[in-house]
């Protein structure tokens, strides 16, 4: 069997996405929490996942914002150097256009107010309910932050409950605490992930 | 069968793909054909309404387009693959035109020996099916247009 060459496949997938003819690129980066796949449109950021499982998640991606999906390593590159420089504690906010396409009402409500979230700084379910006008869903925004297609840029992980206590995290609360140490300036980086 | 991400039909068939222009055209003229393959599946790509004969699909364009390359730099290259029918048109347009009604299978195993000349292992491998299965699929088809035409 003739195998693609390197070069040929990495030129085939830049002159796709320079043609304009990609729906979804995406890769798999690795970071301090694991291996994370960043996928991006010509929109914006439109998804970060932990513990990526790629076959599953460019259908998922396919099903959200079309199905021309492919890898493309250079055009997650921004992504993956601000995510970088966030690991490293030299940036605090992310300056990257996002693509909620597909969120609406009080979901998306809720993503823009948990975007406004400082680093370093945490708020609880309770609170984004009552920002957002509807005290009585503290639940539901947990589900929403279980649900979130950006984590860490859109910090999900700041959101704690009522009592100080973590609650839950779509990627696990070992990561959750380590997201927060490093925001707190204690980085514990030798954290065992699953 | 619905249509897959782009990207699992990419790896699953690039390798073949390649195989086959670098039969038709070379090693060095296969790689400038291959990624113009793939450009135009992905032109194509959200226009399809189902995911069967992916395979059968991608190698109709890498033979287009190896056909395209031959005339552009040798033509010489791929004689046996641009015969021209009696009204002038190549013979792929025709056969691709009298082939539209045919069921699936038998209209690419059709277009692709006929149209194109692809030997029936190459058929076999661009159905996902053995060399006999394409021979069976290329004859019922014809018979059916025999039929259909008389």
């Amino acid at each position: 069997m003739t195998t693609v060459p390197n070069s040929l496949d990495h030129s085939f997938r830049q002159a796709a996405a320079e043609a304009g003819l990609v729906d979804v690129s995406f890769d798999v980066a690795d970071s301090p929490v694991g291996p994370l796949l960043l996928a991006v449109t010509e929109a914006g950021l439109c998804r970060i996942s932990f513990d990526p499982e790629p076959e599953r998640e460019t259908e998922e991606l396919a099903r959200s914002f079309g199905v021309r999906v492919l890898r493309g390593p250079r055009e997650v590159d921004r992504v993956r150097r601000e995510l970088e420089e966030y690991f490293e504690g030299r940036r605090q906010t992310f300056d990257l256009p996002l693509d909620l396409r597909g969120r609406s009402g009080f979901s998306r409500e809720i993503l823009d107010r948990l975007a406004r979230v400082p680093y370093g700084e945490i708020t609880t379910y309770k609170s984004l309910a009552v920002e957002a006008g509807n005290p009585l869903a503290a639940r539901a925004v947990g589900t929403i932050m279980n649900r979130n297609p950006i984590p860490i840029v859109l910090p999900c992980h700041r959101v704690v409950g009522s009592n100080g206590s973590l609650v839950g995290y779509g990627g696990g609360l070992d990561r959750k605490r380590l997201l927060l140490d490093l925001e707190s300036g204690t980085p514990r980086l030798d954290i065992h992930l699953p | 069968m619905s249509v897959p991400p782009f990207e699992r039909f990419y790896v699953d068939h690039r390798d073949a793909v390649f195989g086959h222009l670098v039969r038709l055209l070379g090693r060095q003229r296969a790689e400038d054909a291959f990624q113009e393959t793939f450009l135009r599946a992905l032109r194509g790509y959200d226009s399809l309404r189902h995911g069967r004969y992916l395979r059968a699909w991608v190698f109709t364009i890498a033979t287009r387009v190896a056909i395209d390359e031959g005339r552009k730099r040798r033509p010489e290259i791929v004689p046996e693959l641009d015969v021209e029918s009696a009204d002038g048109r190549p013979a792929y347009a025709q056969i691709e035109h009298l082939a539209e009604e045919l069921p699936e299978k038998e209209r690419a195993a059709v277009v692709l020996r006929y149209g194109y000349d692809l030997s029936y292992s190459d058929i076999g491998t661009a159905l996902g099916s053995s060399e006999e299965a394409a021979r069976q699929a290329a004859s019922s088809g014809v018979r059916r247009l025999r039929r259909r035409l008389s």
